[in-house]
């Protein structure tokens, strides 16, 4: 263990933006700009049937309608919706049976991303659906979970082979003009995941998928849908990582849950989107709505976030828990460096009865970032007994960068109870003394106390993840000390 | 909508007509200040819903009513005696009142006391002392963040104006009445200015009263001004009817080694909106913000608090407690802002609510937004109910319930109520919350000013032997 922290440290002296690599690979991309005629082509693309085609145009309609929001603690530079390509798929032959089949050259960026489908089918027994600019390729493990009746596929595929099924769940955790971006989304997403457990299966791997946003200009715009039904268990991850570039990408994604009477859905994020360089040019902007239902009793949603890249962050993953006794949390480790601006947290309104709502928020700023906690506490008039601990803590790393906290806490209801508690600190003195003069250097001593500041949060992760990212916690931070 | 665009014609038009009548008092600067503040109003019109620091309070029903406004004080009528007849028990306080918006006195309008402090009608003071009141005038406010400010700079004709010399200690407190007593309904705007020098100190009480059952809007601001180790303890009450709505902006400007300890306890009210703004200007000032609400019918309190930390090693400390019945609805958003380089900063801030039943309603938003690294800034916030075993314990001990509730709610209040320093005035304020907590509290029998009747301690009349 002690052996891995050395390499993770030294890592961090070294290391910028290590997955800041480009891969060539013919991409059939349409042309730029965004009108119902680029709507009508994706959709004709994907050979979607008429639903789905009605759903994109009625979300940009709404769209059209609204305004950027501006009531987040950041300042996102103006955006031409218009400049940028709306869909970019590898060129792509037809369907592929066997890892064998996919372009060699794919497989290497997956190799270099250290998620080698291969590998990961080999060793770790993880299933993965990588969306590789918006088209997912390769989904290892269906047989597997085939057995278990378990659907795990890309967006597309799911609209092809189960459309009932997306058409009952799709939009009704996120409607189309939920908000902003989540309507830009609704009207142009290309490709994103699509999980089906059903009752009373225990999916018995962790379902993951990787994103990578490749090509130049484009934005990504995926969306995945989880549904578990009646007593099931699934635990997903999420990667993210993206290419080195000069220009800001968009991001604008969606994540719909829905879990139904005592299931459960674990859901993990690791965010590694390309933050931009030193003087806070490029990196992704990364817009994400994400949701969850809890719609049956006791039923659990449980997000855990690693946010660690892109530009500017805008995400609030939250959870709806409107069946009776059903539970929501949300943890998250959120770090900021160099010219990164995050406003990020969670929501939870409780409408059921006897809900109960938890949230961990970490966040670390160095440089001249700024870092947000922006959370919503709801509790509707229906909601007896509910209870919601939310505590959020914020680490300065240096005084150019800033740590805020806007919680929100609406409540309705006289039986149920709400617990706010938030700390900003630096890293004490005490205990950097105490490392330095146990021999351990400055940078390796802050990577330690970051590492132990956020455990709460990483030991929610599941293993593989949990190493990632804690190596990414301390890339990020590289150089910020001084 | 309409209706919303009456009241604001209605100033217009009053504004245009009256210039004469407002500007009567003016220095030429302050005149130029009211026209720039006027058309700040018309741009941002009365605050809305649509704002996010007006999002849980709705003016739209204290806009409709139709309000009547006087450019000049009333003549004769004023009942001095009724005004000053009371005061709290053993407790020497030098009062100063506004009557309907109009500062009432027996004498002089400003009193220039011996040791140079000078207190009396804000009106009066620009006549008297334009140089010390442009100084400070319009400096601490903010006119440009909502249009109430900026209709009050537009609109005030008069206030209390209090200023106090380098090295002064006023030996007695001073209380501030603020008393609405009309046939109608009344749209007032008071301006208070309050000077303190260096290392002076004062306590000063201000209560808002009413004494009949109109409807009426207040919009006061209240600049003060804090120089280098002044003290200020600052006691606001506000007991008001239930058609009252009141609009109280405070802003305080700190400077090196200030100390101020300011208290918002609402205990009745329709609308009441307390903007609370302090800037520590200064190293080594502290600013303690408290508040208290006691809230039920269809009562409406928000209290916005904003602590600017401008410069290093400072500290401030901010406590709100609020139980809520009935409709009532309380809202709580505090903002703690610590600016680059203001190092060693110790902020801290909680906001704690009591709900006793589902139709009463809390928003609580403890913000804080920071940009130095060296700081300590915390903040909590908490809804629940009263705790049912401690309920249990002291039913099973042969307590009925009701007292039992009145206890627990007694005992939450209490840690804001055993901040107060002031001996006689804790004990005062302690009898409002109790009576206050038991429904006794009439608006007709109002706040510090009965008290003089008052022959001993209001107490629960519960045997706590069986504790």
């Amino acid at each position: 263990m002690a052996n891995t922290k050395n390499n993770i440290l030294e890592e961090v002296t070294q290391s910028e933006y290590k997955y800041g690599f480009f891969t060539d690979i013919e991409m059939d991309t349409a042309p730029k700009g965004l009108n119902e005629d680029i709507i009508r082509f994706i959709s004709a693309k994907k050979k979607e049937p008429e639903f789905m085609l009605n759903f994109r145009l009625k979300a940009f309609e709404r769209w059209k309608k609204m305004t950027e929001p501006d009531w987040a603690h950041l300042n996102i530079p103006p955006i031409d919706y218009q400049e940028i390509i709306y869909y970019a798929a590898p060129k792509k032959k037809p369907k592929l049976d066997s890892l064998d089949d996919v372009d060699p050259e794919l497989l290497e960026t997956f190799d270099k991303l250290g998620i080698s489908l291969d590998e990961q089918k080999r060793l770790t027994g993880v299933a993965v659906d990588a969306v590789f600019d918006s088209v997912s390729v390769k989904t290892t493990f269906q047989d597997t979970l085939k057995k278990h009746g378990i659907i795990f596929c890309s967006f597309s595929e799911a609209v092809q082979n189960h459309p009932d099924l997306v058409k009952k769940y799709m939009g009704s955790v996120v409607p189309a003009g939920d908000n902003y971006f989540a309507a830009l989304n609704s009207a142009v997403f290309t490709d994103g995941s699509f999980c089906f457990i059903p009752a009373g299966v225990r999916c018995p791997v962790e379902l993951s998928t990787y994103f990578r946003i490749n090509s130049a200009g484009t934005g990504q715009f995926e969306r995945t849908l989880i549904v578990a039904e009646e007593g099931a268990y699934v635990s997903y991850l999420e990667g993210c990582t993206a290419p080195q570039r000069d220009e800001n990408q968009l991001h604008a994604a969606v994540v719909e849950i829905v879990a139904l009477k005592d299931a459960e859905v674990k859901y993990s994020t690791v965010q590694n989107w390309y933050p931009g360089d030193k003087n806070g040019k490029g990196g992704v902007y990364n817009f994400v709505t994400k949701r969850g239902m809890c719609k049956g009793s006791h039923s659990k949603i449980s997000w855990t976030q690693v946010e660690t890249g892109s530009a500017i962050t805008w995400k609030y993953p939250s959870c709806v828990l409107l069946g009776d006794n059903s539970i929501g949390e949300f943890y998250s480790v959120a770090v900021t460096n160099n010219r990164q601006q995050a406003d990020t947290g969670s929501k939870m309104t409780h409408i059921g009865k006897n809900t109960k709502s938890t949230i961990i928020s970490k966040g670390i700023s160095a440089g001249f970032s700024n870092n947000s906690y922006r959370g919503l506490v709801k509790i509707s008039k229906m909601a007896e007994n509910s209870r919601n601990f939310s505590q959020c803590d914020s680490l300065l790393l240096g005084d150019k960068c800033g740590a805020h906290t806007f919680p929100y806490i609406d409540t309705q209801n006289s039986s149920s109870i709400v617990e706010h508690e938030a700390t900003t600190s630096k890293i004490s003195d005490d205990q950097l003394f105490y490392c330095l003069q146990r021999g351990i250097d400055t940078e390796k001593a802050i990577g330690l106390i970051v590492n132990g500041y956020a455990k709460e949060v990483l030991k929610q992760l599941p293993m593989e993840f949990a190493v990632e990212a804690q190596k990414l916690l301390a890339i990020s931070l590289e150089g910020s000390v001084g | 909508m309409i209706t919303e665009a009456t009241l604001k014609n209605k100033v217009t038009d009053l504004y245009k007509e009256n210039k004469d009548r407002i500007f009567s008092n003016d220095p030429p600067e302050i005149r130029k200040l009211r026209e720039d503040a006027f058309n700040r109003f018309l741009q941002l019109d009365f605050p809305t819903t649509r704002l996010e620091s007006w999002k849980n309070t709705d003016l739209r029903k204290v806009l409709e009513k139709d309000y009547s406004i006087m450019f000049e004080p009333e003549n004769g009528n004023v009942d001095l005696d009724r005004i000053f007849r009371c005061e709290v028990p053993d407790f020497d306080t030098h009062i100063i009142s506004m009557y309907n918006g109009w500062y009432a006195y027996r004498d002089k309008p400003l009193i220039k006391l011996q040791n140079g402090t000078i207190i009396g009608s804000f009106g009066q003071a620009m006549k008297e002392y334009p140089d010390l009141v442009k100084k400070h005038y319009n400096q601490i406010a903010k006119t440009d963040i909502n249009g109430l400010n900026a209709l009050n700079t537009a609109y005030a004709q008069d206030g209390i104006f209090i200023y106090v010399p380098d090295g002064v200690e006023t030996y007695k407190t001073i209380q501030m009445v603020n008393i609405l007593d009309r046939d109608d309904n009344l749209f007032v705007q008071n301006r208070n200015l309050v000077i303190l020098g260096k290392n002076s100190k004062m306590t000063l009480v201000h209560c808002d009263d009413s004494h009949n059952q109109h409807a009426s809007f207040t919009n006061t601001i209240t600049e003060v001004f804090m120089d280098e180790g002044a003290d200020l303890k600052y006691y606001k009450l506000q007991n008001l009817n239930n058609d009252t709505s009141l609009v109280n902006s405070a802003f305080f400007h700190q400077e090196k080694d200030s100390n101020l300890a300011t208290f918002a306890i609402s205990l009745n009210g329709g609308l009441i909106r307390n903007d609370i703004h302090a800037r520590l200007n200064g190293e080594g000032s502290h600013a303690d913000v408290m508040g208290l609400y006691l809230l039920d019918k269809d009562q409406h309190v928000d209290n916005q608090v904003h602590v600017t930390h401008a410069v290093p090693n400072c500290t401030s400390n901010e406590l709100f407690k609020g139980i809520l019945d009935d409709h009532s609805s309380g809202v709580f958003n505090g903002h703690i802002l610590v600016e680059k380089d203001a190092q060693h900063t110790n902020a801290f801030q909680t906001n704690r609510n009591i709900l006793l039943n589902d139709k009463a309603m809390v928003h609580s938003k403890p913000f804080l937004e920071i940009y130095a690294d060296d700081v300590k800034c915390s903040h909590g916030a908490t809804v629940g109910q009263i705790d049912n075993e401690a309920l249990f314990y002291i039913k099973s001990r042969g307590i009925s319930e009701y007292n039992a509730k009145l206890l627990l709610m007694y005992a939450f209040a209490a840690e804001v109520i055993n901040e107060i320093s002031i001996q006689p005035l804790k004990d005062r304020i302690d009898d409002l919350v109790k009576k206050r907590l038991r429904g006794e509290l009439a608006v007709c029998d109002q706040c510090v000013l009965h008290c003089k009747n008052q022959e001993q301690a209001y107490e629960f009349k519960i045997d706590m032997s069986k504790i």
